[in-house]
């Protein structure tokens, strides 16, 4: 069976010669239908990069990405992207932002009668899986960081994308708003058949939301280790202290500080802070 | 272990924040007194200077000597044209540049070879004092209207194109990007994206340009005009009638003022989704 989404050997490249930086190198992963990814790792390690190369916002230096087999050339509808804010149009109404691709050209062969009520249907059945559907008439400025949130992720899964690619969707939300997401997310997947591509600093959501978790490491950026996640397909909140995933936790935490170089950070504190203490 | 304590509610003023405070609050009515007093202070202080025959009514006539004239102008030098052919000059020359910069912009704004072609040459032109272009302006256009909204197009017109490219620029990348996800083309996000994104901006650079273009109304008329605001400002200098410049220079500026609260009020009517503080 072809891979969902095939990634083969692309490198990445950002400026020339002495100023150049190696954005990622030699990448390579296979993802499956409606599979669940999630890519963690610390800054620097092209994760953001990664994504934005399937997504086709950004071009790889060398190296192919294949959509059911197809090489993708740039950006489009099969491949919605949520990003972590400011995508939202504020001049929009929740549900004219939701709705946002409806007139665009590439879903104008779908314009019968039949499909216009099938889409406004689906608008309507997106805005209350959402939780949105009081907000319907709001504009974005009037909604809450999660509330838009959601919009971004209902106005992405409006045109049935093949693909979900998912930038830090969470990152600027609170621990509580970020929990609640993660079980949205997770019914999301189970209701609409979409594999998803989600990029996060954060390894327990990259655990608690993934059926793998790809870890990244930075200079050069590159594809680390791969986890495969010892939990059932449904999570709920009380996985989050199994043993599996604090251990699975433990061992991808362990594995960023080692490929950060964050030991060398630690040795740099103490040589401050005796410096710090001869001069007091 | 202890139980969870209760605080009970304490009876304490609450604390007053001090309106010197860095980006502090200011109640609407304090806000407005102490406007006015800003407003009013300066008059009272012409006044105060007048009164006193310190300076020579020659350079400094009263308020109330100005008042006068205004009057005088109106019933008996038609202020009233004099208005109507200046505002006619200014927002013809100020529109004839928004018909041209708008579109301008935009593609500067967008597209890299637009921008790398057209952004150097305009900050260039842009340097050059639109009062020197007079006598070219003179020798090419001629000296009717056209030459007088010429001059103001000349004033407003390069400064314009390069705030609609910025006003562009600031376009959200997630708002474009989010777009071609969606599978937009160029066109669509163009028409459907940057230019919406970017109109309150733009209606913003549109009232600053305005402003700019009552600016140059002056020099406008410095070519062979017999009619508006600014001719008889130029005129009444010959004639030393101090009091006319007055008049003529406060009336300017409240002509200014009105069409700049005018825009400010649109903005607010147009854009009832922006976040507002």
């Amino acid at each position: 069976m072809t891979p969902k989404i095939a990634i083969r050997d692309v490198n990445k490249q950002f400026g020339q010669g002495a100023q150049a930086v190696q954005a990622l190198q030699h990448a390579s992963l296979d993802v499956a239908d409606n599979e669940f990814i999630t890519f963690v790792g610390a800054s620097g390690c092209g994760k953001s990069t990664l994504l934005r190369i399937i997504g086709g916002l950004e071009t790889q230096s060398s190296g192919q990405v294949l959509l059911d087999g197809a090489p993708v050339t740039g950006p489009g509808a099969d491949r919605a992207m949520v990003f972590q804010h400011y995508s939202l149009y504020p001049w929009l109404t929740v549900l004219d932002n939701i709705k946002f691709s409806r007139q665009l050209a590439v879903n104008q062969k779908d314009r019968t009668s039949v499909d216009v009520e099938r889409a406004s249907g689906r608008a309507d059945a997106l805005l209350s899986l959402m939780g949105l559907t009081a907000a319907a008439h709001k504009y974005p400025a009037q909604l809450s960081g999660g509330m838009q949130q959601r919009v971004a992720i209902a106005r992405a899964l409006m045109s049935k994308p093949r693909v979900l690619l998912m930038d830090e969707p969470f990152g600027a939300l609170d621990a509580q708003t970020r929990e609640v997401m993660h079980d949205l997310i997770c019914h999301v997947r189970r209701l609409e058949q979409v594999t998803i591509v989600f990029v996060t600093h954060d390894v327990e959501e990259a655990i608690y939301l993934g059926d793998r978790v790809v870890l990244m490491a930075p200079r050069p950026g590159r594809i680390d280790t791969i986890y495969p996640v010892p939990l059932p397909a449904a999570r709920d909140q009380d996985m989050k202290l199994a043993p599996a995933f604090t251990g699975l936790k433990r061992e991808i935490l362990n594995r960023i500080r080692d490929t950060a170089g964050m030991k060398t950070d630690l040795e740099q504190l103490q040589k401050l802070s005796g410096l710090a203490a001869l001069h007091a | 272990m202890s139980a969870p304590e209760m605080i009970a509610p304490a009876h304490v003023a609450p604390p007053r924040r001090s309106v010197w405070a860095i980006r502090g609050e200011l109640s609407t009515r304090a806000y407005l007194a102490i406007a006015l007093a800003g407003l009013l202070l300066p008059l009272l202080l012409w006044w105060a200077l007048s009164a006193s025959q310190w300076v020579s009514p020659v350079f400094l006539p009263g308020p109330y000597t100005v008042l006068q004239r205004l009057v005088q102008w109106w019933s008996e030098d038609n202020l009233g044209g004099d208005m109507a052919i200046s505002g006619y000059r200014v927002i013809a020359g100020w529109a004839l540049s928004v018909v041209v910069a708008l579109p301008l912009g935009l593609l500067i704004g967008t597209f890299r070879p637009v921008q790398a072609l057209l952004e150097p040459l305009t900050d260039f032109i842009r340097y050059m004092p639109a009062v020197a272009f007079v006598p070219l302006v003179m020798l090419w256009v001629g000296i009717d209207e056209g030459a007088k909204v010429a001059v103001i197009f000349i004033g407003t017109f390069f400064q314009m194109v390069l705030m609609v490219a910025e006003d562009v620029r600031r376009v959200p990348a997630m708002q474009i990007e989010a777009a071609q996800t969606m599978g937009a083309t160029r066109g669509e996000i163009i028409k459907l994206v940057i230019v919406p994104s970017a109109r309150p901006a733009l209606l913003d650079t549109l009232r600053i340009t305005m402003g700019w273009a009552w600016t140059y109304l002056v020099v406008a008329e410095l070519v062979a005009a017999n009619s508006g605001v600014g001719f008889a400002i130029l005129k009444a200098q010959r004639f030393l009638q101090t009091d006319k410049i007055f008049a003529g220079i406060l009336l300017i500026g409240a002509m200014g003022l009105v069409i700049d609260q005018l825009f400010r009020l649109l903005h607010r009517k147009a854009f009832p989704w922006l976040a507002r503080h």
